[in-house]
């Protein structure tokens, strides 16, 4: 049968026209098809990766920051605990300076006006032994005008006079 | 619901067609139908390459011919129908039925004997193949300029389809069966898968470019399983040799009487044979199958006319469906030859030793074949 009998007419050609098919594909298709491929799924996985990495690094830097913020909350937290203790320390401070100081001005006061009140009593004393020496006088004036009484007067002095010598 | 309207009327068209010609036929000529024939003219080789609807004329291709006095070259055109063509000093002819040479170029000697010179003719299998050479270097050296105008760049449609299919083989057939070595032989196993389908899609088309009957023919599937046969032994390593001439079994099997070695020696032939056989009977048995659905209406047609427009119908979805699994089978089988030539030219490169590694690729070999095969 024809069919099953190979004819070497086709049998030379297919080697010519396969050998000629394959020497040209070998030295200017396949390498470069499958370099390609190869290299193109290598930059695909590299690019993967680095997604991954980037994503990986991300997610750190979020929770670095995130820990930062925790720990400037803290110390904000911290810094104003701090501050309102010292608020309350120096109006402390300020209310007993200010005590201390109106201690010292009310005292102050206290002392002039106690020494104001003694000058007032001094000049108060004063006047009025002088308005008791003026009244006496004028009673003494009134008293003496007869040379009696004045002569009864001395007597009576120099007896104390005389009295006080002995 | 135009579609079906639109299917609907080609039927009855189709239907119509053969009731007309069957029942001018009837009158004219009562020719008869030989199925054989028309089957293997299709199936076969021949000098010109017929063109659709018309019987009488056919592009021609070179002849090329040693004769007694040397070599000749001439068109197809001149041996046409059966005519002599005297070139030179000689003439020639196409053989008739009756001769021994049915359907090749034979010289008249004076004595009116006919010889048979070496024919190295472009026929129409031939000429196909060029044209198949072509497509797929042309495909091939398009994705391979794509890729190195445009490096780091996929390539899109068409030519992205191409290069699924060069990674889908790659992957799939050859360097899960090389492993290491699939650098190597990739090359020729892709050349190889490529060239069978593409051999095996244009012999699906019907009309010039395709047509050829040419993966069902076995002169083209037995040079391609000879290729694989001289990849595999050429490449072979010590292993596969010890393998062959002195294998791991008992001593009685191969000393006095080498019967092991004998059957390794067999197995490297019935290889390739069988990848011979199995492309060759795949793709011609679709084509046949497809033939003679199409023939089935011209031969009912022949009976009663009626039945000839019925079995139309028939015809027509059958061989629609074939052609639907032909393309399929086209595909399933470059593919298995692939993959069995790397499977072969694998276990010729494989390091033995190692009765663990060795049962698991064969137990992964023998999975493989059974999910090429079914």
């Amino acid at each position: 049968m024809e069919l099953f009998t190979p004819d070497y007419g086709l049998i030379f050609w297919m080697f010519i026209a396969f050998g000629v098919l394959f020497l040209v594909l070998w030295k200017f298709a396949w390498p470069m098809i499958l370099k390609s491929v190869d290299e193109r799924a290598d930059l695909i996985d590299k690019g993967v990766e680095y997604a991954q990495e980037a994503k990986i690094q991300l997610d750190n830097a979020r929770s670095e920051a995130e820990e930062y913020l925790n720990t400037a909350r803290k110390e904000q937290a911290q810094i104003l605990r701090d501050a309102d203790k010292m608020k309350t320390q120096i109006i402390e401070q300020a209310r007993v300076a200010a005590q201390a100081e109106a201690q010292k001005v009310m005292d102050n006061a206290k002392l002039q006006i106690q020494q104001q009140q003694k000058e007032a009593q001094q000049q108060f004393r004063n006047q009025v032994s002088e308005f008791a020496i003026q009244i006496a006088g004028k009673i003494v004036k009134n008293q003496m005008k007869e040379d009696e009484a004045q002569n009864k007067l001395v007597n009576s002095m120099l007896d104390q006079i005389e009295q006080n010598k002995n | 619901m135009t579609r079906i309207k639109l299917i609907i009327i080609t039927l009855l068209l189709a239907i119509a067609s053969p009731l007309t010609r069957a029942g001018e036929g009837t009158d004219s000529a009562s020719k008869k139908i030989d199925p054989k024939e028309i089957i293997f003219e299709h199936l076969g080789d021949r000098y010109g390459w017929e063109v659709p609807f018309d019987h009488h004329h056919s592009i021609p291709l070179p002849i090329i011919v040693i004769g007694t006095d040397g070599l000749h070259c001439f068109s197809s055109a001149r041996v046409e129908h059966g005519q002599a063509y005297k070139d030179g000093n000689v003439t020639f002819r196409i053989a008739g039925e009756d001769s021994e040479y049915a359907g090749k170029v034979v010289e008249i000697a004076a004595d009116g004997k006919e010889i048979k010179p070496l024919d190295f003719s472009i026929t129409k299998n031939v000429c196909a193949l060029f044209i198949c050479v072509f497509i797929v270097a042309g495909i091939m050296l398009w994705l391979a300029t794509f890729l190195r105008k445009h490096p780091y760049k996929a390539p899109r449609k068409g030519l992205g389809g191409v290069e699924a299919c060069v990674t889908f083989i790659y992957n799939g057939a050859v360097k899960s069966t090389l492993g290491p070595n699939a650098r190597r032989f990739a090359p020729y196993l892709l050349t190889v898968f490529f060239f069978i389908l593409v051999m095996n899609l244009t012999g699906l088309v019907v009309i010039f470019p395709g047509g050829a009957n040419l993966t069902g023919n076995i002169a083209v599937t037995l040079v391609l399983a000879v290729c694989t046969f001289f990849v595999t032994n050429v490449f072979a390593n010590k292993h596969y040799w010890k393998e062959i001439l002195w294998p791991d079994v008992p001593l009685w099997l191969k000393c006095p009487l080498p019967i092991m070695p004998v059957i390794e020696i067999f197995g490297m032939f019935t290889k390739p044979a069988a990848l011979t056989v199995r492309l060759f009977a795949n793709m011609m048995g679709g084509h046949m199958i497809v033939i003679t659905l199409t023939l089935l209406i011209f031969i009912f047609s022949a009976i009663n006319p009626v039945a000839g427009g019925a079995s139309t119908v028939v015809s027509l979805i059958f061989s629609i469906f074939m052609l639907l699994i032909d393309v399929l089978v086209s595909f399933i089988q470059a593919y298995v030859f692939t993959l069995l030539s790397a499977i072969f030219i694998g276990l010729a490169n494989e390091e033995g030793h190692e009765k663990e590694k060795e049962a698991r690729t064969a137990k992964e070999i023998g999975e493989k074949i059974v999910d090429a095969l079914v």
